[in-house]
C-alpha cells in the first residue's frame, strides 16, 4: 500500500469536533526526507492536520502512517516524531538540559546516551552556553533553538513545525528560517510545517500544500504554486502584493484573446491546459512584479496606459497603485523610479507570465 | 535644577504635572481609607486590651483604655483552664482536635481536587462536561439539605463523632470548589506544554508532577489558604458531626463564651477568641500576595 520512500502517509482522515468538520477525506503523501509546509489562512485545518499526524487529537476515521507503519492508534511518543510548537512551550521549571532530557528520559535511556545526545544537539544547534539556564532568562530565538533541540535529541524520522517563528520578531524570523534550512539540509529529515507566512513557505518548502477549509487546494513546488496556480484562491494567496485580477472576456480562434474594456491581450503565447472552455467570461490574473515599464515594453507584445493614483516607495522598489477597468491595479517599478501621483506611465506584460481563470469555477484555464 | 527649566516651568506647563499633597482629591481618599481601617482595627485593638486586664480593671469601664496593670492570667486560663462542661482543661484540646480535623482535610482535598481538575482541564475524557456539571451543582446545594443524611451516613459506616468522619465531610464539601479552582488555573496554562510533554512520553502522573506541579504553586497555596481558614473556622460541621471529646477549637471557645454559669470572665473570652482566630490571621499574614496572586491567576480564564 505504501512505496518505500513515503514518510508519512495520511489516507481520507476525518476530523469533527463535535458536529463541526474540520477535516474532510484528506489523503496526502510526504516523501521521505521532503520539507512539506502546510500553507494557509487562520482556521483552514493546518495546525489541526499536525495536531493529527502528532498523535495530539484523536481522528474521527482513516489511516495515518508513519514510516510504512500505521500509527493511526499509536500514542504521540510512539510515532517517531517530534515537534516544535509556536509558543517554545518549554518547560519553565527545568533548565535547558532539563528540557531536552526529559523525553529521554521518560523512554529510560542511559544517561551517557543522553549525555551524548544532548551534546550533539546542543552542537548542531550552537546552545551549548545554555545548557544551564532556565527558559525565563532566554530571548525568543534561544528559546525556538531550545524547542527545535528537544525534537532532535528524540532522533526522530519526522519533524513536526507548528509556526515556529511567527512569536519572534522580523529579523530573527529571517535569521531561523535560513537556520532550519541548513538544519534540513544537513539532517535530510521528513518536516512537515505549519505557517502561514507565504515567504516561509516558499523560502523553505520541497513542496507546498495550501489548504483551505481543511482541504489540500493545490499540492506543488512553491515554483509551480507561484507561477501555475490551480485556481483563483491560491493565486490571490500566494505573491505580495498579491496578483492584479481583471475581469473580462476570453474569446477562442485563430488568435485566442482576452478582452476587457476595448482592449484585447492576445493569448497565443499562453500555456492553457486545455482542459477548459477556451471562451467566455473569465478573469486575467498578472503580477505586480511581472508588469514592465519603460525600455522593456518593446519585448512584450501588449501595453496600455495607466494613471498613477498612489505611490508606495518600498526601498529596493516602488509600489504604484493604478485603475484598470476601474478596477484596482498594481504593479512594481524601480526603486529609483521619479513617477508622481497623476503621471501617466505605460505598461506592458508578457502574456505567457499570465494566468486566466475561469469566472464561474474560478479554475485556472 | 538648572535656569533653562527654572524659566520654562514658570511661563508654561513643562516637566511632570506637580500634583499637591494635600488636594482634595488625597485628603478624601486618604481619609476616608483610615476612617474604614480605624473601623475594622478597633475591635482587634479592644480584644487584646481587654484580654491583657485583669477583672477589677474591666468592670471599671473604660473599654479603649490600655491596661494599667498587664496580666497574662487570662490567656493561660483561656489555653488550659478555662471550663468546658466537665473538662476544665481550657482550649488546648479544641486546638489540637482542630489541627487533627485541618490538616488531613486539607492534604486530602487539595490532592483529590487537583488531580480532578488536572484530569478535566487537559485530558478531555468522555462524560467530563458532565462530571464537571454534577461536581459544580454540589458547589450550590444548601448544607442544611445535606447534614442529616451525611449524619445518617457516618453513622451507618460506623464514623459518627470520629475525627476521621470530621475529615471525610470537610474533603467533600472541599471538592467543588477547589476542583473548579484547579480546573480554571490548569487550563489557562499553555496547552502547548501538554502537548509538548505528551511526545516527550510522559503519562499522566508525569505530566502531572513533573510539568503541571512545578508550574502551579500559586494555586496550590491559595487552596491551602481557602481550605486551612474555611476548616479551622468550621462551627456547623464540627458541632454536628463530633461528640465533645472531639469538638474543634470553634466549638470550644463557644462552650466557653457563651457559659450562662458564673461570672462573665471577658478577658478570658477575648484571649480565647484570639487564640482560636491566630491560625487562619498567622496564614493571612504569611501568605497574603501570594493569595492574591494565586486568585488573579485563577480566574483569568474560565
Amino acid at each position: 500500500m505504501n512505496n518505500m520512500n513515503s514518510s508519512i502517509s495520511i489516507q481520507n482522515l476525518d476530523l469533527a469536533f463535535g458536529s463541526v468538520e474540520v477535516i474532510n477525506d484528506l489523503n496526502l503523501e510526504v516523501h521521505d526526507g521532503e520539507f512539506l509546509v502546510l500553507l494557509g489562512s487562520s482556521g483552514c485545518g493546518k495546525s489541526t492536520l499536525l495536531n493529527c499526524i502528532a498523535g495530539l487529537l484523536d481522528i474521527n476515521d482513516g489511516q495515518i502512517h508513519i514510516k510504512g507503519k500505521n500509527v493511526t492508534w499509536e500514542e504521540p511518543k510512539d510515532r517517531g516524531i517530534g515537534m516544535v510548537f509556536q509558543s517554545y512551550a518549554l518547560y519553565p521549571q527545568m533548565t535547558v538540559k532539563g528540557n531536552l532530557s526529559f523525553g529521554l528520559k521518560n523512554a529510560k535511556f542511559s544517561k551517557k546516551e543522553i549525555e551524548s545526545r544532548i551534546a550533539h544537539a546542543a552542537n548542531v544547534l550552537q546552545i551549548e552556553p545554555l545548557l544551564k539556564r532556565k527558559p525565563a532568562h532566554l530571548s525568543g530565538g534561544q528559546r525556538q533553538r531550545v524547542a527545535i533541540g528537544r525534537a532532535l535529541v528524540r532522533d526522530v524520522d519526522v519533524f513536526l513545525f507548528d509556526e515556529p517563528l511567527s512569536n519572534l520578531d522580523a529579523k530573527l524570523r529571517a535569521d531561523l528560517r535560513v537556520e532550519i534550512k541548513r538544519l534540513h539540509k544537513r539532517l535530510q529529515n521528513t518536516m512537515v510545517y505549519v505557517t502561514h507566512d507565504q515567504v516561509e513557505a516558499m523560502t523553505l518548502a520541497s513542496r507546498i500544500a495550501i489548504m483551505r477549509a481543511g482541504a489540500i487546494v493545490q499540492l506543488d513546488e512553491p515554483h509551480n504554486i507561484y507561477n501555475k496556480p490551480l485556481n483563483r484562491f491560491v493565486a490571490e494567496f500566494i505573491g505580495s502584493p498579491s496578483m492584479n485580477f481583471i475581469e473580462g472576456n476570453l474569446t477562442d480562434g485563430e488568435t485566442p484573446h482576452f478582452a476587457f474594456d476595448n482592449l484585447q491581450v492576445p493569448l497565443q503565447a499562453y500555456p492553457f491546459d486545455g482542459k477548459g472552455r477556451m471562451s467566455g467570461p473569465a478573469t486575467l490574473g498578472i503580477r505586480p512584479e511581472h508588469i514592465v515599464t519603460g525600455a522593456a515594453l518593446t519585448e512584450v507584445p501588449w501595453s496600455t496606459t495607466v494613471e498613477v493614483d498612489v505611490i508606495e516607495p518600498m526601498g529596493s522598489d516602488t509600489l504604484i497603485w493604478s485603475k484598470i477597468s476601474d478596477q484596482d491595479f498594481r504593479f512594481r517599478v524601480d526603486g529609483q523610479s521619479t513617477l508622481r501621483a497623476g503621471d501617466s506611465v505605460e505598461i506592458g506584460f508578457d502574456p505567457a507570465k499570465i494566468c486566466v481563470f475561469d469566472a464561474e469555477s474560478d479554475l485556472r484555464l | 535644577m538648572n535656569t533653562k527649566t527654572a524659566r520654562l516651568s514658570s511661563q508654561q506647563p513643562s516637566g511632570p504635572k506637580p500634583k499637591p499633597l494635600f488636594s482634595r482629591h488625597n485628603v478624601f481618599l486618604y481619609g476616608t481609607l483610615f476612617i474604614v481601617a480605624m473601623y475594622y482595627a478597633l475591635p482587634l485593638y479592644v480584644m487584646i486590651v481587654t484580654s491583657l486586664k485583669g477583672m477589677p480593671e474591666i468592670r471599671v469601664g473604660n473599654i479603649f483604655s490600655p491596661p494599667m496593670e498587664i496580666t497574662f492570667q487570662p490567656w493561660v486560663t483561656a489555653w488550659s483552664e478555662a471550663c468546658t462542661g466537665l473538662n476544665c482543661d481550657g482550649l488546648s484540646r479544641g486546638f489540637w482536635n482542630s489541627v487533627k480535623i485541618t490538616i488531613p482535610s486539607v492534604i486530602l482535598s487539595i490532592a483529590i481536587s487537583s488531580i480532578n481538575g488536572y484530569a478535566l482541564a487537559n485530558w478531555r475524557f468522555k462524560g467530563a462536561n458532565l462530571f464537571f456539571t454534577i461536581l459544580i451543582f454540589g458547589a450550590f446545594i444548601p448544607y442544611q439539605v445535606i447534614i442529616y443524611p451525611l449524619v445518617i451516613i457516618l453513622r451507618e459506616i460506623n464514623l459518627y463523632g470520629s475525627l476521621a468522619g470530621l475529615v471525610l465531610v470537610h474533603t467533600i464539601f472541599g471538592m467543588p470548589i477547589l476542583t473548579l479552582l484547579f480546573r480554571n488555573y490548569f487550563s489557562s496554562l499553555p496547552e502547548e506544554l501538554f502537548k509538548a510533554a505528551r511526545i516527550d512520553g510522559a503519562g499522566f502522573w508525569g505530566i502531572f508532577f513533573k510539568v503541571m506541579l512545578p508550574m502551579s504553586m500559586p494555586i496550590f497555596v491559595v487552596a491551602m489558604i481557602l481550605q486551612i481558614t474555611g476548616i479551622w473556622n468550621d462551627f456547623l460541621f464540627g458541632i454536628i458531626y463530633t461528640k465533645p471529646e472531639t469538638y474543634p477549637m470553634t466549638v470550644q471557645l463557644n462552650n466557653i463564651v457563651n457559659s450562662v454559669q458564673g461570672v462573665k470572665e471577658y478577658n478570658v473570652n477575648m484571649a480565647a477568641t484570639i487564640l482560636t482566630g491566630l491560625v487562619p490571621l498567622t496564614i493571612y499574614f504569611i501568605s497574603g500576595k501570594l493569595f492574591v496572586r494565586g486568585i488573579a491567576a485563577g480566574a483569568v480564564k474560565g
